[in-house]
């Protein structure tokens, strides 16, 4: 008896002894500065650079303008279509390497995580180049007939979606890939056997069958894409800027710091919103799928 | 039945659409041409350039610097903290803990870069090298923990129990015991936050100070202020160090994966 408690007395030290380190080191660089720039967001900014002395709420107010209103719903659509895209191309691809062989199933996931290893400026730099006045997609499209001279591929919004797909596509294939292998496609069979036709059986059967999956892949590409910052900045230009952007000016350019943080309180939150909406849809998808006898 | 063709055009398309910029950016490193549309034979002019630069060879230094560090401290914290929370899975404590370790990798970079940035600003630590190895810690011991917490899934605790019934301390038993077993894992764990501190620029550009430049950094300023072919060079370096690291991990985690399932 009294050799339990002792037990459970050490356990309880142990836990502390391996748990402690990490506690104290995400506590203090990961809370602490996540309250702090809520705390900031209602302080002045003093000329030098730095934080005032008092309280204000000026900052808060000074975001809601036409100008930062049109970043915010530019950040919005670029990162909800560039998730709709992704997801349209992973979907097709989860499936496929699922149901590859296995041999081909290593293979192709090989080849689908690679990219999600390299250099993630080299992969962006990759595409400004491509899209530059003088790079090869240009010179193609021009050679086409489809593009003339005075075309711009680069700093547009189309550009930043097109590089975000890019960036983002390898981390949507994954979950979906996951959630496929699991699904059981003798289901979708049976629904073609009772006449579906392929369209309909993948839509109300495989579709419903990778649920969990699908909203795994969108929270891994819309919250970072919503917090976008590079992209727009290197192949966006001013009619591209995204949240982000604002951010990273107000550091850098106008040392604006309770400014800097204003927007970033309103990029926390506008973070937690999907990420809410998204664990609480999976709780009741998790149950849902007990009824439907899927393994967990 | 058969299949549609559907979805193997789209796969073919999307690792098209993978590989051709990064197929094309690799071939221009070895083109003199100042823009790549004309090819003008093989050349390693911009290799040669690369390696001229000293602020290449600078930022290099930093990078390495920060991220061996910083590997070093992540294996440690995020190994502990797996165990902790493999170890101890129905504790409250646990709990927070796990939402903590998980943040990091969740939040947009931009948030923590700022949020950490507001942090030394305001408890007056000098930006430098220091803080950048401050704020990759944070984000890679997350991804060492979640590495070494999918290898410790299949361990099997008993063999702690035998070790410690037959006279090893607890710290013997974790050192001879536990830890050999999870080697596999930790060495994945460090490849993966070694890569991870190399390869950011986000967090890096918000908590860098003057001289402590790194390769990111330093490649950004290239992209956006002209020198595109040596970016080319230096791109293909980059890529050739990080397969071959991928390749090594995969290896490491196969060879794991067959010693674990001798039936198969």
């Amino acid at each position: 008896m009294k050799n339990s408690v002792k037990g459970a007395k050490r356990a309880r030290r142990a836990e502390w002894l391996t748990s402690l380190p990490t506690l104290a080191w995400l506590g203090l660089f990961i809370v602490v500065p996540t309250v702090l720039v809520f705390v900031i967001a209602f302080r002045p900014a003093n000329p030098y650079g730095g934080i005032g002395a008092g309280w204000t709420l000026d900052t808060i107010r000074s975001l809601w303008t036409p100008s930062y209103l049109a970043i915010a719903w530019r950040t919005l659509w670029i990162s909800l279509l560039t998730t709709v895209i992704c997801l349209v191309l992973a979907v097709p691809t989860g499936y496929s390497i699922a149901r590859a062989s296995a041999k081909w199933r290593n293979r192709l996931l090989m080849l689908v995580i690679i990219p999600f290893w390299t250099s993630f400026l080299v992969r962006v730099f990759a595409w400004k180049s491509l899209l530059h006045p003088d790079g090869l997609i240009k010179k193609a499209l021009e050679a086409l007939g489809l593009a003339g001279p005075e075309t711009t591929l680069l700093y547009n919004p189309a550009a930043v979606v097109l590089v975000m797909v890019y960036t983002f596509l390898p981390f949507t294939i994954l979950p979906i890939y996951a959630a496929a292998e699991k699904f059981d496609f003798r289901l979708v069979e049976a629904a073609r056997d009772l006449g579906a036709r392929p369209f309909q059986a993948f839509r109300r059967v495989f579709l419903p069958g990778i649920r969990r999956g699908l909203l795994t892949a969108f929270l891994v590409v819309f919250i970072p894409a919503l917090g976008s910052y590079i992209i727009p900045d290197l192949v966006g230009g001013p009619s591209g800027e995204m949240l982000g952007n604002k951010i990273a000016q107000r550091v850098f350019t106008d040392r604006n710091l309770p400014h800097a943080s204003a927007l970033s309180a309103v990029l926390v939150l506008a973070v937690l919103a999907p990420l809410i909406a998204v664990l609480a849809l999976q709780r009741k998808t998790k149950k849902s799928d007990i009824i439907m006898g899927e393994a967990p | 039945m058969r299949r549609s063709r559907f979805p193997l055009v789209v796969t073919t398309l999307v690792l098209a659409f993978f590989y051709l910029p990064i197929l094309i950016l690799v071939v221009n490193s070895f083109n003199p041409a100042r823009f790549s549309s004309r090819w003008q034979g093989f050349s390693l002019v911009w290799y040669a350039r690369l390696f001229e630069s000293p602020e290449i060879w600078q930022a290099l230094r930093n990078t390495l610097i920060i991220a061996v560090s910083v590997t070093a401290v992540s294996v440690v914290l995020g190994t502990a903290a797996a165990f902790a929370l493999h170890r101890y899975a129905a504790s409250r404590l646990q709990r927070v803990h796990y939402t903590l370790i998980y943040t990091p990798l969740v939040v947009p970079e931009i948030l923590m870069g700022i949020s950490l940035l507001m942090f030394f600003v305001a408890a007056g630590v000098p930006l430098g090298l220091f803080t950048i190895f401050l704020a990759h810690v944070t984000f890679c011991a997350s991804y060492v923990a979640m590495t070494v917490l999918g290898r410790l899934q299949d361990f099997d605790f008993s063999m702690i129990e035998a070790a410690r019934d037959l006279g090893a301390s607890s710290w013997q038993s974790a050192r001879k015991v536990l830890i050999p077993m999870l080697m596999p894992g930790i060495v994945a764990g460090a490849l993966l936050a070694f890569t991870l501190s190399i390869d950011d620029f986000v967090i890096t550009f918000f908590v860098a100070g003057p001289g402590s430049t790194t390769l990111p950094l330093r490649i950004y300023s290239m992209i956006k202020f002209g020198a595109p072919p040596m970016i080319n060079a230096l791109s293909t370096l980059l890529l050739a160090v990080t397969l071959t690291a991928v390749i090594a991990s995969q290896r490491l985690r196969n060879r794991r994966k067959d010693a674990g399932n001798p039936g198969t």
